[in-house]
């Protein structure tokens, strides 16, 4: 729980600024990667493949400057991160993508999402927080599907309405 | 002339009962999701395009300009009661309204914003209005090299000349253009960057993409954070109207704070940050009050918050006329647009004069809507902020998601909603810019179709760019814009070794 601290001496790698440099060195080299595989049929000017080796560079010089700023730490202080809400609320947006993917419908997968979110934000009242998703999803499936007519995934909730 | 009889034209067109109709809902609901605590304008735009998909294209449009004004607006009073500014325009407003409100003057403070918002928004739509046709005209003879070389202009503002770090800036805008690589290349056929995943091949979803970025992201770091802050919400004691005392001090910051907004917002340099910041130092300076500044001095929120909504209507000049935006909020403006198949610009003032100046018209009704109201509603505004931080993160993520949901119900869809969720995260804890991805994703691929067009049409010859004399002034704009923060930074290094 350190890592916030305002006395923590200013100049030291930021090993944190050195990934984030390498993944936009990784991210270049994706793009030349994908380019080769294009073909230029472009009988003058610039191919599809142009473009994308020219970011390519600006990506790779970006890493360079972001290296030699985590070098250097010069990256702004950062405070200290609590993961636990962050693994949370994606295990949420996990679930959400499962049960859309297997068919369960728009109400259980936002319910399941609105449960693990409000646990992240400190609830620990989960059955009337599973209620209340309920209700408000169940409420705005009516309200887009039936009266904006958006068509949202329908699951063996939503047949019985 | 013309311009009067184009604007009562769509005046004509904003009043219809319909249109009323669809702004006032706009105002609503864009005041009630913009007042909800870490959502900003653009966010709230975003939001609630899904709520416009299945309306014609005319009365979404006048929607939006409800929405966007309401978002404004709902920022505002967020910031001023419990100083969680939903974006950096805010954070002025925060500084000296939130002061306000301890202080048991919520009521003039929001009074004080509100009006304010509606005199400069009211100046810089009739500036909007009259500089607009102007620029049309000196776009119509942009040729596809010019064009590009005003993207590079937008592309450099955005992202470099005015952030904290140029490095970081352009390290988000640089994510941006590679995500608008993604999917078949138009000119082509060939995909690019879809590595066999068909989803792809369309591209990214600026909507996905924002959203992503700025309520999924903005959900994880708050969730991460929640133990370092505890939001407070002041309560609105006393009269909600100013005093006399209160007009005499805020009318001159308003004025002032409208001709800071405008002509920065109309430039394409994006971002209402410099011009709050400038009338706040401005006012600052003025003020026949000194020591009030830092206790909840009203002129330092009159004079940003009108700086603020008319540097709002100042990104919709280059928006409109030349499809630029500036700004995270133009950029979700020109996604509405977009899903019409509607591209902003000087074709768009020929083709469609009743969309745009409908649009521009619904300006000002959507202003007089706040106007009357939102005084009387900031009751209702204040229960909305009451909301447990849980069930409102846990909502907003629900409204997020179904936006995706309703306009593509894939797993690959969703999971690039998640992905753009932590990479929103990690980019605000490792304090980079996010507007420059959403402009990226935007600008990109058009930048780079004119840019091919112009090397097709001077057959292969990149010297037209420097050959056109409005391209080669741009481009070189856009050069000392890119290098003038490192200079800068040169100089302040060199002066501060000097000391």
């Amino acid at each position: 729980m350190t890592t916030g601290d305002p006395v923590q001496p200013p100049r030291r790698v930021d090993r944190a600024g050195i990934v984030i440099a390498a993944s936009l060195a990784g991210l270049a080299a994706v793009l030349v990667w994908d380019a080769r595989g294009l073909q230029s049929t472009a009988m003058y000017g610039m191919g599809p493949e142009a473009m994308p080796v020219v970011i390519a560079s600006g990506l790779a010089l970006l890493a360079i400057g972001n290296f030699i700023d985590a070098w250097r730490g010069n990256l702004p202080a950062r405070e200290s991160a609590d993961p636990v809400p962050v693994v949370l609320i994606l295990a949420g947006l996990a679930l959400l993508i499962a049960i859309i993917g297997f068919g369960g419908g728009f109400i259980l997968a936002t319910s399941a999402l609105f449960v693990t979110t409000s646990a992240a934000f400190g609830r620990r009242a989960v059955l009337v927080d599973s209620a209340i998703a309920l209700v408000m999803s169940t409420l705005v499936y009516l309200a887009f599907d039936r009266l904006l007519t958006l068509s949202l995934p329908a699951g063996p909730l939503e047949r019985l309405l | 002339m013309d311009t009067f009889a184009a604007l009562a034209h769509g005046m004509a067109v904003a009043v219809q009962p319909m249109n009323l109709l669809y702004a006032l809902i706009g105002v609503f609901l864009g005041t009630a999701v913009g007042v909800l605590p870490g959502i900003g304008p653009a966010l709230t735009v975003a939001l609630l395009l899904p709520v416009t998909y299945k309306l014609d294209p005319g009365g979404s449009l006048i929607m939006f300009a409800g929405i966007y004004y309401g978002g404004m607006y709902g920022g505002s009073t967020t910031a001023i009661l419990i100083n969680t500014p939903g974006e950096s325009a805010s954070m002025a407003t925060a500084l000296e309204g939130n002061k306000m409100a301890k202080a048991g003057r919520g009521g003039p403070a929001l009074a004080t914003s509100a009006i304010g918002s509606f005199v400069a928004g009211t100046i810089a739509t009739i500036g909007l209005a009259f500089l607009a046709p102007w620029l049309v005209d000196f776009a119509v003879r942009f040729g596809p090299e010019d064009y590009f070389a005003l993207m590079c202009v937008a592309f450099v503002t955005v992202s470099a000349t005015f952030g904290d770090s140029p490095i970081r800036g352009l390290t988000s805008l640089f994510i941006g253009l590679t995500l608008g690589l993604v999917g078949i290349d138009k000119l082509t056929g060939q995909a690019r960057l879809a590595f066999g995943v068909p989803e792809l091949l369309d591209g990214v979803e600026v909507t996905t993409l924002a959203v992503g970025l700025f309520a999924v992201g903005e959900a994880l770091y708050v969730a991460s954070r929640r133990h370092h802050t505890e939001e407070k919400l002041e309560p609105v004691r006393g009269s909600l109207w100013m005093t006399k005392e209160d007009w005499k001090r805020s009318w001159k910051p308003w004025l002032r704070g409208t001709m800071f907004g405008f002509p920065i917002g109309a430039l394409p340099a994006g971002g209402a940050e410099i011009p709050t910041f400038l009338s706040y130092s401005c006012e600052k300076r003025l003020t026949k009050y000194p020591e009030e500044f830092g206790k909840g001095a009203i002129e330092g929120v009159a004079g940003p918050e009108a700086a603020n909504n008319a540097s709002a209507a100042g990104t919709l000049v280059p928006l409109l006329t030349l499809g630029l935006p500036t700004s995270a909020t133009a950029a979700m403006m020109l996604a509405g647009f977009q899903q019409y198949g509607l591209n902003p610009g000087p074709l768009l003032f020929a083709e469609r004069p009743d969309l745009v100046w409908g649009l521009i018209a619904s300006l000002f009704i959507a202003n007089c809507m706040l106007l009357v109201l939102n005084l009387p509603l900031v009751g209702l505004w204040v229960r909305l902020l009451a909301i447990p931080q849980p069930w409102l993160y846990a909502g907003i993520l629900v409204f997020a998601t179904m936006g995706t949901i309703a306009a593509k119900p894939s797993v690959v869809e969703l999971s690039m909603l998640a992905g753009f969720g932590v990479l929103g995260f990690l980019m605000r804890r490792f304090d980079f810019p996010i507007a420059p991805v959403v402009v990226g994703l935007i600008l990109g691929p058009i930048a780079e179709s004119q840019l091919r067009r112009a090397l097709a049409i001077s057959l292969g010859d990149p010297m037209t760019l420097l050959q056109s004399p409005i391209s080669a002034t741009l481009l070189a704009l856009a050069l000392i814009a890119l290098l003038a923060p490192f200079v800068l930074k040169g100089m302040g290094r060199f002066k501060a070794n000097e000391d």
